[in-house]
């Protein structure tokens, strides 16, 4: 199968085939992520969206080589043409805090709590770019400068539970642009933070990418905050891609009633109020035993009698893809 | 830091005075005097010792003559060993017993910690089951089972190590040093083992990875401390119990320490030698726990800053 955006012309920076990631666990195995492809060249900005449980933090894990020790992926992940999925742990760590650097979820728990911030940050450029102490730290200041972190001589000196869950994920912005990477995959940067810290770490976000042409994955459940940044949406249901194409046609012309359905669940600034927040009524299928048609039948305002088989991926000329029996061309 | 110490400091002066005036009761309740030997003594004698000792006195003038002692360090002389103040019986026995506890302590510190290590980063590998099978072993067999095996074996058998006896050289430590340590070494092992593992689930263990360090740096530098920190605290339980481990140690390897002291004057109804090696013990602990508090905090920034508050 082809992944959807396969057109680009410039070869992809990640190229993400066929990824299975299935866990095992004492009910049986828990299939978190089913047949995704996608691609990214230099500088993009891909968005994957979904409710959660999607598959998008494991997504991500698989291609990183960090899943859980009950966890397996499949398929292939080629970074500047080399397969992550192969390599061991050694070769990934040439390029893992190096030309890909990850934002995790939780900014709460995701630094070290017994080690002060400098410890943290200059250790990374230290090992990858071989600077000497004096010269990692300046560097490590001047990135916290640059994420906005007020009087950073000093806060970096500071353990983790002296900043404030928006000041800890500044700090981690901070540490994963530090070897300037190609790839930055932030898991729910501004999940656990409240709106204005939600809007200046993406502003922040993209005026990295502006700067230095770093490709930006970015994982949301959350769709309002997609526009701002990102040129590209993934949306992902169950493991699976159910549609894939611009933030332009994912917003005005979604063809997958369930990124229609999460769209009607964002509230907009270009609609009345009404139309707000309602999220899809209904519970994505259960991972262990996953149905053999759409995934989404259960919960599709649109279902039919052919949805009992597995769609096909649509596409058209503008590479937007969907998986739906509905919304083509004909 | 500092005021904050102080201050626990002073809160552990009435924890010391429970333990006196527990020693002190406890002891008097168990039936028999201190004169009572094989021969009986004449009554007049056994009048006289008595006065002299202050043993004719009521219970509660004798009990806070002795808390007037014991504030000023003073345990009094030993009903037995005659010509022997029970502060010098201490001072005779306790660089024994330290140093056999010192070594143990060190021993089950280092090896345990190693053993637990290796088994966490091996999960569910051979290595980690017999290790923790071994570890399950070692804290179920008591001391007086482990030491004559390691005797007979070690000492008998092969006749490498003497089998008892003590004159401060390495030889006559081995057996009793490993014995005393063998439970700890175990306990300490699990210990570490679990900590390790739930250290190495956390979320700053996968940043730590996926900053492309090597798997030895993350747990030397990431790991490490957090997962030692149970240890640290288990340091202070485990003081207590290599000082009642080292009583049925000093008496199996006949080793002249504080614990064979204490047994002999259990035995002898020597009230003062008593009572004055369990102040003397349960201060030592009291004060390691204390220390060991103390480390636990400095190793850990949190409690650290949140007293400083
Ligand atoms: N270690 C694991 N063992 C079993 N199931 C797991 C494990 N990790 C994740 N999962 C499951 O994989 C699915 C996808 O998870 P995830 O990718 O984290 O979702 P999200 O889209 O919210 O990031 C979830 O149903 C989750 O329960
Ligand atoms: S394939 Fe059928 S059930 Fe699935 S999303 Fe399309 S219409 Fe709904
Ligand atoms: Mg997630």
């Amino acid at each position: 199968m082809k992944p959807a955006n396969m057109e680009n012309t410039a070869a992809p920076l990640l190229e993400v085939k066929d990824l299975d990631v299935g866990f095992d666990t004492p009910e049986g195995k828990v299939h978190a992520v089913n047949c995704l492809n996608f691609s990214l060249k230099a500088g993009d900005a891909l968005a994957i969206v979904g409710e959660s449980g999607s598959g998008k933090t494991q997504t991500v894990m698989a291609i990183m080589g960090l899943l859980s020790e009950n966890g397996e992926a499949r398929g292939e992940a080629r970074f500047k043409g080399q397969d992550l999925m192969k390599m061991s742990t050694a070769q990934l760590n040439t390029h893992r805090g190096k030309e890909i650097a990850m934002i995790f979820q939780d900014p709460m728990t995701s630094l070290n709590p017994y080690l002060r911030i400098d410890k943290q940050m200059i250790e990374v450029v230290m090992h990858h770019q071989g600077l000497n102490k004096s010269e990692a730290r300046a560097h490590a200041v001047e990135m916290l400068r640059a994420v906005r972190i007020p009087d950073p001589e000093r806060r970096i000196r500071q353990y983790p539970h002296e900043f404030s869950g928006g000041m800890r994920q500044r700090v981690m912005v901070a540490m994963g642009l530090l070897c300037e990477p190609d790839l930055l995959i932030a898991d729910e940067p501004t999940t656990a933070l409240d709106v204005t810290v939600q809007a200046q770490i993406s502003h922040l976000m993209s005026a990295l990418r502006e700067n230095s042409n770093t490709a930006i994955i970015l994982i949301t459940h959350d769709l309002g905050v997609v526009a701002g940044l990102c040129d590209r949406v993934l949306v992902m249901y169950a493991g699976e891609a159910v549609e894939c194409g611009s933030v332009e046609q994912i917003y005005y012309e979604p063809k997958h009633p369930y990124t229609q359905g999460l769209l009607a669940s964002v509230p907009r600034l270009d609609q009345p109020e009404e139309t707000g927040l309602n999220s899809i009524p209904g519970n994505p299928p259960n991972l262990l035993a996953l149905p053999k048609g759409c995934k989404f039948r259960d919960r599709c305002p649109k279902a039919h009698d052919a949805c009992k088989e597995k769609p096909p991926m649509q596409l058209d000329e503008q590479r937007h893809a969907w998986r739906c029996f509905l919304g083509g061309a004909a | 830091m500092i005021k904050h110490s102080l201050q626990r400091l002073l809160g552990l002066i009435p924890t010391m005075l429970m333990l006196i005036t527990v020693a002190f009761f406890l002891i008097r309740v168990a039936p028999g005097g201190p004169f009572d030997s094989e021969k009986l003594l004449p009554p007049e004698i056994e009048a006289n010792l008595n006065a002299k000792y202050h043993l004719d006195e009521p219970l509660v003038q004798q009990y806070f003559r002795y808390l007037g002692q014991v504030v000023v360090l003073d345990f009094g002389p030993s009903f037995q060993y005659k010509d022997w103040t029970v502060n010098e019986l201490i001072a005779q026995g306790f660089p024994v017993s330290a140093t056999v506890g010192l070594a143990a302590m060190i021993l089950a510190f280092v090896v345990g910690t190693l053993l637990g290590i290796a088994a966490a980063l091996r999960q569910n590998s051979g290595i980690d089951y017999s290790l923790m099978g071994f570890a399950m072993l070692g804290i179920s067999v008591p001391n007086f089972v482990i030491a004559p095996i390691l005797i007979l074996l070690l000492a008998v058998y092969a006749g490498w190590l003497p089998a008892g006896g003590w004159d401060w050289s390495v030889a006559n430590m081995v057996l009793p040093v490993i014995t005393l340590s063998l439970p700890a070494i175990a306990y300490i092992a699990r210990l570490t083992r679990g900590s390790m593992i739930e250290v190495l689930h956390s979320n700053f263990i996968r940043t730590a990875r996926a900053k492309g360090l090597p798997e030895s740096v993350v747990i030397r530098r990431h790991a490490l401390r957090p997962a030692l920190l149970p240890v640290i605290s288990f340091l202070g339980p485990a003081t207590a119990a290599m000082i009642s481990g080292s009583v049925v140690i000093e008496r199996i390897f006949s080793i002249p320490g504080l614990g064979s002291y204490f047994v002999q004057g259990a035995l002898n109804r020597d009230y003062t030698l008593v009572m004055g090696v369990v102040i003397f013990y349960g201060m030592l602990i009291i004060i390691l726990n204390f220390i060991v508090d103390l480390v636990y905090a400095w190793l850990n920034p949190k409690i650290r800053y949140d007293e400083k508050r």
